[in-house]
């Protein structure tokens, strides 16, 4: 019984060439375009190979490892893991990143959520959707340091303007407490022009009349923000959602060029923690170690808030 | 998900059109709702803009005397001293005068260090990538969706995992502060740019290819003479995107490429940052430094913006 139904489909794939004359010109103009698409990807695969696959099949064995870069990696199975578990200063960067990250998400998506909303309803110049995006384009350490130096204890115009109202001055990058409130603040001014013009974007794809029969119903732009704008952006704010807390959990930069983990380890995120496990300790092995742990957090994270925001099933149509 | 359906609007607005007037409709009553929408959106904007104002008034001050008025609106003690020092056309006794340091900084050495490897990495990677995204597109081959697939995965590794052994590599290779090393990463492929490009290249009208093929070009003769003139507007915005994104890239330089002779910009201004030439930093001169650095991407907004921002739908997968 087996037999025949095994090689039926074969019989039925032979079956034209048997009627219809070979074509041969088809076949080798198949072999060409195969064989010039594997030219054309090469270059992209050799990239793709060399330094985003091997980097991962090595990052994940460096984890198993102690590697301090100057002898060869010695295996030495679940220890990284063991010492990661029990390390407070890994557990201390997964809260101070989580905190940074809650508060930098939170007041981002809010602030940008509204700019958006208030730029779809007034105007569509792109003189003002250019200066919202300006701070997106200079560079993570430029909008530190600019902050850097208006923050400053003694000489930054923001404390001259709280000590101005009569305040005490603020220890911005100094004391534990402000340090990451800080960071987040000057991140979220980086991004939020930015953010605001991914949920634009969005926005000009919700259709006009939907607002038009509202205005027609006599809804207030309060109640078509709530009723309209907010269930039909869904699926944009659930992806620009996924995409900023991915992003907002790689901070270095700002961190790097301003606190350096301080004060007392109050902003030693997560990334900067491993920079400096595996960059100035030489710990290749448990830095590893540690960025997987990070991987695999950030999958489930993206994993849950795709599945508890339905990204993929739009409320329009 | 977002991205796919935004390609085909976003092939048609990048294209660089004289401004769009939308169809006149009878004027919106100025209610008091929309005059605190104009006030929020207006404080916005002042937010946006004070910090680059704040940097080119202190750049234009005397380090020595921004202290003793910290607060005030205009320059302090008017100079062009910081951009001299900075630019390297001061004497180091003018920079100590003026509280910069005395040593000499190599800001046009910088500044060469980054031009060339922001255009040799948005180079390569544009060519490359529109060639894969052009593969991954238009033609049919074995294992192509495998290959899109993985490189999409990509998309979800964070880059410290790869940062680490991709050191190391660069290392074995004897590519530590070299162009080569800082440049190869990104050189040939982002998973980004390869997504962004293939999005595009799907919605280019097949009967053109067709009508090439019936006139017996190849592969390889389709992909110069149809798709990348006829992709050439996302392909410029790519070209962009990567341009600043490679300008604004700091971790990576600052693990390989720390020597002054291949230092970029960003990472010259880390190490600026750290020196304290008498007692503070030197606030005019890393205020100047910071808008010099920043220069070249304001004017490539000024007049590349509106592809930018029409771009904006779509690198949120960065």
């Amino acid at each position: 019984m087996t037999a025949p139904t095994t090689t039926r489909p074969k019989a039925g794939r032979a079956q034209p060439s048997g009627l219809v004359p070979p074509r041969k010109p088809l076949i080798t103009l198949k072999r060409r375009e195969a064989l010039a698409a594997w030219g054309f990807v090469l270059p992209a695969l050799l990239g793709f190979l060399a330094f985003f696959v091997w980097p991962a099949l090595s990052g994940l064995y460096y984890s198993f490892t102690d590697f301090d870069l100057l002898t060869a990696p010695e295996f030495i199975g679940l220890d990284n893991y063991t010492r990661l578990a029990a390390d407070p200063l890994f557990w201390n960067a997964i809260g101070t990143t989580s905190y940074y990250v809650a508060i930098n998400i939170g007041l981002q998506t809010v602030l940008a959520l509204g700019i958006a909303v208030l730029m779809h309803r007034l105007t569509q110049s792109m003189v003002i959707r250019g200066i919202v995006m300006l701070p997106y384009l200079i560079a993570n350490v430029i909008a530190a340091l600019v902050w850097f130096y208006m923050f400053d204890f003694q000489f930054g115009i923001v404390n001259e303007v709280i000590n101005a109202i009569g305040l005490d001055r603020v220890a911005f990058f100094g004391e534990s407490d402000w340090a990451i409130p800080t960071v987040a603040l000057i991140n979220v001014w980086r991004h939020m022009g930015y953010t605001a013009l991914l949920i634009f974007a969005g926005l000009q794809t919700i259709p006009k009349e939907v607002y038009e029969a509202g205005a027609i119903d006599g809804g207030s732009e309060l109640r078509m923000f709530r009723s309209i704008t907010l269930p039909l952006l869904r699926p944009v704010l659930a992806m620009v959602l996924v995409v900023t807390v991915t992003g907002s959990f790689q901070l270095f930069d700002t961190i790097a060029v301003t606190t350096q983990g301080g004060p007392v380890n109050s902003t030693r995120v997560i990334n900067y923690y491993i920079f400096d496990m595996a960059f100035n300790r030489f710990d290749f092995g448990y830095g590893s170690a540690m960025a997987l742990a990070l991987f695999v957090l950030l999958a489930a994270f993206t994993f849950i808030q795709l599945r508890l925001t339905r990204a993929n099933k739009s409320d329009l149509g | 998900m977002t991205l796919t359906t935004a390609a085909p609007e976003l092939a048609s607005t990048t294209e660089p059109s004289p401004p769009k007037k939308a169809p006149r409709r009878k004027k919106p009553r100025l209610t008091v709702g929309r005059f605190f929408a104009w006030a929020a959106l207006v404080a916005v904007m002042l937010i946006t803009l004070i910090p680059f104002y704040w940097m080119l008034r202190t750049s234009f001050s005397t380090s020595t005397s921004l202290g003793s008025d910290p607060g005030s609106p205009f320059p302090v003690d008017f100079t062009l001293g910081a951009y001299e020092r900075v630019l390297g056309l001061a004497t180091p006794a003018e920079a100590l005068a003026e509280g910069g340091s005395g040593a000499s900084i190599n800001f046009w050495a910088y500044l060469r260090n980054s031009l060339i490897v922001a255009t040799v990495t948005t180079i390569g990677q544009v060519l490359f990538c529109s060639m894969a995204a052009y593969a991954f597109a238009r033609l049919q081959w074995k294992g192509r969706d495998l290959v899109f697939s993985s490189f999409i995965a990509a998309l979800m590794v964070p880059p410290i995992f790869t940062t680490i052994p991709n050191f190391v590599t660069i290392r074995e290779l004897g590519l530590l502060n070299t162009y080569a090393g800082i440049i190869l990463p990104t050189l040939l492929m982002t998973p980004f740019a390869v997504f962004f490009l293939r999005q595009f290249f799907l919605g280019i009208s097949r009967e053109v290819e067709e009508a090439a093929i019936i006139d017996g070009a190849g592969p390889i003769r389709r992909f110069f003479q149809v798709i990348l003139p006829l992709g050439s507007a996302p392909i410029a915005t790519l070209a962009i995107l990567t341009y600043i994104t490679s300008w604004n890239e700091y971790f990576w330089p600052q693990l390989v490429g720390r020597e002054e002779d291949v230092r970029v910009l960003t990472v010259a201004l880390g190490v600026f940052r750290s020196q304290t030439p008498q007692g503070g930093p030197d606030w005019a001169g890393l205020m100047a430094a910071t808008l010099i650095a920043a220069l070249p991407i304001l004017i490539l907004f000024l007049f590349m913006g509106r592809r930018v921002i029409n771009s904006i739908g779509y690198s949120g997968t960065k």
